[in-house]
């Protein structure tokens, strides 16, 4: 390809910091609008990967509170700060009620500030499907960094991980012994611990469990996860978090690393995308097209088993890449 | 991530503008609308007009309600109605609910303001009439 995608009427005014267009466009990729893909487009490689530091945790360990702590350290920094706040969509009515904006202050009409709340859709894993495509678009629009707030995590709940640059864990006192630590999934994704409510006492305690996990666990690509206590109702320790999530941030940039992370998060990105689509046109042909209709009336007569089947539906990806 | 494009949520800013501190009716309306399928912004107590009006545009929402009880309405909803105005986004509908007298009422509704709800209204008209109101996305 040569040169950039053109610029659509609506990418032009993103980058031109016009903040109704950035709502509208998020919308858009909120609902899935097929017209909005030119404008992500042409935004794409207008920005370089960003910054993104993913806050995720169990419910009510305070990571609204620390967003909001961090908002204020790093606007003091002049840096400016995208938020994404995703809250749980019901599985029941599709309704939510997305309460996190309540606890982050600013000053009003801030430029350097831009916060979205997003209901996650059914989207499992803590964040919702559009969640990445809208850090894109917050770091076109200008923000340095981008926060992105998960729901209160489960145990599994990782995929802050196909985002955010730097995964910061928070914890509170007391959440349970230190075998806790050495289950899988939360505790793995960790780049940075934070050990929030320190002025509850039993925060030293889960620093220490904390530090032993780390200890016993190899060095991931050359990263130790640091550990962190503060907290941020009293703005204690987020100097020392923002060192922390800085330093790992550095130590993506001194190698491969972040090169290497974003090829990871691009393959999932990938993957979902194309996954995505197959999925579309499979539904579609089983459901119109008369030759996959024969198929399935062979499969019912057992002339031909399921995964036969599956084969001729599903041709690998790079032959069907080669016939476009 | 199957990719039927149900209709896109209505998405709703419920705010209480003003220093009053009783937000049960608010709260109790978000979780209706949440019920009902909407994607509800809290905003919460002790919102000024500005933060309304900046949060309503940041979250592209279809509709505002707004909440009061402490008397201050006619001095802030109009200020939310004029910042609306002036960031071009009086496409986005408001409604209101609280201790409103009729005289007010019908001054708020000449100002734009498309609904208001005195007590007594049930949960079932407030969900009807703000699916009513919302904007319909293009």
């Amino acid at each position: 390809m040569n040169g950039p995608p053109p610029l659509t009427p609506a990418a032009r005014r993103i980058l031109a910091k016009d903040r109704a267009t950035l709502a509208r466009v998020i919308s858009a990729v909120e609902n899935r609008d097929p017209a909005i893909v030119p404008t992500l487009r042409a935004l794409f490689p207008r920005a370089g990967p960003a910054r993104i530091i993913g806050i995720t945790g169990p419910l009510g360990v305070g990571k609204s509170s620390v967003i909001n702590a961090l908002l204020a350290h790093l606007r003091g920094l002049g840096r400016s700060v995208g938020i994404i706040a995703v809250d749980p969509s019901s599985p029941f009515t599709g309704g939510s009620v997305l309460g996190d904006r309540i606890r982050l202050e600013r000053r009003p009409g801030d430029p350097g500030v831009f916060i979205r709340s997003m209901a996650s859709r059914g989207h499992a894993g803590g964040v919702a499907a559009a969640t990445l495509e809208v850090t894109r678009l917050l770091a076109a629009f200008g923000m340095d960094i981008v926060l992105v707030e998960t729901v209160g995590s489960g145990q599994v709940d990782v995929a802050i991980r196909e985002i955010a640059s730097t995964s910061v864990v928070v914890l509170v006192p007391h959440l349970g012994d230190e075998v806790q630590t050495l289950k899988a999934g939360l505790f793995e994704i960790a780049d940075v611990f934070c050990v929030n409510k320190a002025d509850l006492p039993g925060a030293d305690l889960a620093a220490k469990d904390l530090r032993e996990l780390v200890s016993l666990a190899a060095s991931r690509e050359g990263w130790r996860p640091r550990i962190v206590t503060a907290s941020a109702r009293e703005g204690r320790g987020i100097g020392e978090l923002w060192a922390a999530i800085e330093a790992h941030e550095g130590y993506l940039d001194a190698g491969e690393a972040r090169a290497l992370a974003e090829r990871r998060r691009i393959s999932a990105e990938l993957l979902g995308l194309v996954t995505e689509r197959v999925e579309r046109e499979v539904a579609e042909a089983l459901a119109s097209d008369p030759a996959v209709g024969q198929l399935l009336d062979r499969i019912v007569r057992r002339e031909i088993d399921p995964h036969t089947a599956a084969a001729e539906l599903a041709p690998p990806a790079r032959r069907r890449s080669r016939r476009r | 991530m199957p990719a039927p494009v149900r209709e896109a949520p209505i998405r709703v800013l419920i705010a209480k503008p003003g220093l009053d501190g009783h937000d049960r009716g608010a709260k109790v309306v978000a979780r209706a609308l949440r019920d009902a399928g909407m994607e509800v912004i809290y905003a919460g107590l002790r919102q000024t007009p500005e933060e309304i009006v900046e949060a309503a545009i940041e979250e592209d929402v279809d509709l505002i309600g707004l909440s009061i009880l402490s008397g201050a309405h006619m001095a802030l909803f109009p200020k939310v109605m004029t910042l609306l105005k002036r960031r071009r986004a009086t496409d986005i509908p408001v409604f209101a609910g609280g201790i409103i007298p009729d005289e007010d009422a019908a001054r708020l509704r000449r100002l734009g303001l498309k609904a208001v709800f005195g007590p007594g209204t049930s949960l079932e008209q407030i969900v009807t009439t703000a699916r009513g109101i919302a904007r319909r996305r293009a």
